[in-house]
């Protein structure tokens, strides 16, 4: 009887235990699922980005910038005697270093 | 066993043996089937898992992007973006005739062509149209034609268009490098595609990864040493120059003239490279690059700077010129103007041939061979461009006397645009010649040592001169700068001979004189249009582009605004060799 008591607890804990790696392995592969979608929506995010930066750097074409200025707003580029270059005091070697350091970056 | 059976029907004598092997190869067979069960259960699972895996998974491709080409401060020049290809698959098309008509109309194909391929007898894959837009995909999509379908594939887009394309090149329809960078570093951008097993349901949807078979390596960035304001400024003024002058051809090279790096280069006649239909192999022609020719006065400096670094003679050495004309062996080397006595500063002012040559000759083939190869002419200037040419310098033991002084001022020698600009950084950096570069650089490259900083300071000031009154390019000034430089006006070169009025009119110079920050080289090729001095065709090129890039780059100015002189008279007799 001791026997047959221990060997049906047994085969609850078995059940559950199967029952509960069923629902783990569904529950996994739902999340999986999850994940792959947001994967796929992480890659169109980076397709939508690349083309907004072919947007954005067609429209900054300098010919396109230029043409405009020129033709419909009439600007045209001042010449050396219009332009006043103002420099922060005379300048060392040191500072002229740094500075044309800090113009590349 | 069947010995005690009653039935008298059924009672057949069998021998003994016969029933206990019977019985035998029953027992038998029921043991090879308990461990063939057990084998499979037990031992050959992992197999069976696999073969029962492979029937719900895939193997999916992961996209490896190719990488963009930016300029030195991170604008696109070559970025791929997604476009759609339509293909059929002929087995299953059910098409009606209203649906034939749109989708022939969205294709902008004839009717009959998309029947011909649509109902092709032979595969089961054609392609209707390849890489068009996503939007007109959505449109095809809407029609709902069974058997059609879609593959998402990447095209190139170069937003600056003509403006860099010799530089960056473009790729084949199967996203292949063909030309310039794209080509060159081909490798590097394309990066590989990975792939991975996975378990997909019914629905398709991926459930579970199984194994990656190989990880994707997305492709590079590449980023060019181009500025792409220079770029565009030099495209525009070549492109203007060209027609002007009526040239066949031309080429602008800029360069940092601390580093070397390729800030501009752009040739002319150009393609598009958004649109494949307007390429052909003359247009493709990175000329600055890969052609070679014989430049003529622009390589005067070089002899000159020699003779001061080993002593021959000094700025202020005068030497006679008269008359004009000076025979080497049975050749006559002859100047445009008899200019009488010159010092060597004038001599290179005014470009005399004869001042050149003679300087030549007091030195040995060797000295000038060691200059001109130690300024990198006859060997690839190394950045890896595909197809960039050597130029050819013959070695100085096969020097006859008369190509001592011809060479000298740059005939029977031959260079590219590229390493006619990358020569001058000796005058620019105090002595050192530095590596060129496409792309751009991250630390200071170092240079090799040809001249002391006192000669190169020297030529400095005479190439100066060369562009204020009484020089041969006064049109190379630049409002607000000092600049140097030097004229080269050539015969071309054609099946061996000098072509008599065909020229290659040049000019290299930079600016600031008093630090300079740029080398500009300027060719045009068989101006037509009347005027074929270097002083007059390429050297307004020159100040032009000089103005705008130094304009961009904000270098303060190291003269006067207005000190721009110009004297017409003197272009219109040409004062050129």
């Amino acid at each position: 009887m001791r026997m047959f008591k221990l060997n049906l607890s047994l085969i609850l804990i078995l059940v559950v235990c199967a029952l509960g790696v069923v629902s783990v392995q569904h529950e996994a592969r739902k999340l999986k699922m999850a994940l792959e979608n947001e994967k796929k929506i992480t890659r169109n995010l980076e397709v939508e980005w690349g083309r907004l930066q072919l947007e954005q750097s067609t429209l900054i074409a300098r010919r396109h910038i230029e043409n405009a200025a020129i033709e419909q707003l009439n600007m045209e580029v001042p010449s050396a005697n219009h332009v006043q270059i103002i420099s922060a005091g005379k300048l060392n070697d040191s500072q002229w270093a740094e500075l044309e350091h800090a113009e590349k970056f | 066993m069947l010995k005690n059976f009653d039935s008298k029907t059924l009672q057949i004598k069998l021998r003994p043996g016969r029933s206990t092997f019977l019985f035998g190869l029953l027992i038998l067979g029921l043991t090879g089937l308990v461990a063939r069960a057990a084998y499979l259960q037990g031992m050959h699972n992992d197999f069976l898992r696999q073969e029962g895996e492979a029937r719900y998974s895939r193997v999916i491709e992961m996209n490896a992007d190719r990488g963009m080409i930016v300029d030195r401060n991170g604008e696109i020049l070559a970025i791929s973006s997604p476009v759609a290809s339509v293909y059929a698959d002929p087995k299953l098309v059910k098409i009606s005739p209203t649906q034939l008509e749109q989708l022939s109309r969205l294709l902008e194909m004839e009717k009959a062509e998309v029947e011909k391929r649509i109902y092709r007898k032979q595969g089961r894959f054609v392609y209707l149209k390849r890489q068009i837009v996503p939007e007109l995909a959505e449109q095809i999509k809407a029609l709902n034609i069974p058997g059609i379908a879609f593959e998402t594939e990447f095209k190139r887009y170069y937003p600056e268009g003509e403006g860099a394309a010799h530089v960056v090149g473009f790729t084949d329809i199967n996203d292949q490098g063909q030309e310039g960078i794209e080509r060159g570093w081909n490798n590097v951008l394309a990066g590989e595609v990975g792939s991975r097993r996975v378990i997909k349901d019914n629905k398709g949807r991926i459930i579970e990864d199984v194994e990656k078979i190989r990880n994707p390596k997305p492709g590079r960035d590449i980023v060019l040493s181009l500025d792409r304001r220079i770029q565009h400024i030099a495209h525009r003024e070549l492109r203007k120059a060209v027609a002007i002058h009526k040239a066949k051809a031309g080429s602008i090279v800029v360069l940092d003239a601390q580093t070397g790096e390729v800030l501009g280069l752009t040739n002319f006649p150009v393609y598009n490279p958004n649109s494949r239909s307007s390429i052909n192999s003359e247009r493709i022609r990175n000329r600055a690059l890969i052609d070679s020719f014989e430049p003529g006065s622009t390589l005067k400096p070089f002899p000159i700077a020699m003779a001061i670094e080993t002593g021959h003679v000094n700025p202020d050495t005068v030497l006679q010129t008269a008359p004009g004309t000076f025979k080497v062996g049975r050749s006559t080397i002859r100047d445009v103007s008899n200019k009488g006595l010159l010092s060597v500063a004038e001599i290179l002012q005014v470009s005399s041939n004869v001042g050149t040559a003679k300087i030549a000759l007091s030195m040995q083939p060797q000295t000038l061979w060691q200059i001109y190869n130690n300024v990198g002419f006859g060997a690839s200037i190394g950045t890896g461009f595909p197809g960039e040419a050597n130029g050819l310098l013959r070695p100085y033991n096969k020097w006859r006397p008369i190509e001592l002084a011809t060479m000298s001022f740059g005939h029977g020698i031959s260079v590219t645009l590229a390493q006619l600009a990358r020569a001058y950084t000796i005058f620019t950096t105090g002595g050192e010649l530095k590596p060129v570069t496409l792309e751009k650089q991250l630390f200071p490259v170092m240079g090799r040592r040809v001249i002391s900083s006192e000669t190169a300071l020297a030529i400095t000031q005479m190439l100066e001169m060369a562009t204020q009154s009484g020089g041969t390019a006064p049109l190379a000034q630049v409002n607000g700068y000092r600049v140097a430089g030097k004229t080269g006006t050539a015969h071309k070169l054609i099946d061996g001979k000098y072509a008599k009025n065909r020229y290659l009119s040049s000019f290299v110079g930079y600016a600031p004189a008093s630090r300079p920050r740029l080398i500009i080289a300027v060719i045009l090729d068989e101006p037509a249009a009347g005027k074929y001095f270097g002083g007059a065709v390429a050297a307004p090129v020159f100040s032009r582009v000089m103005e705008g890039a130094l304009r961009i780059l904000n270098v303060p100015h190291d003269a006067p605004v207005n000190n721009v002189v110009t004297f017409p008279s003197l272009l219109a007799t040409g004062a050129e060799g």
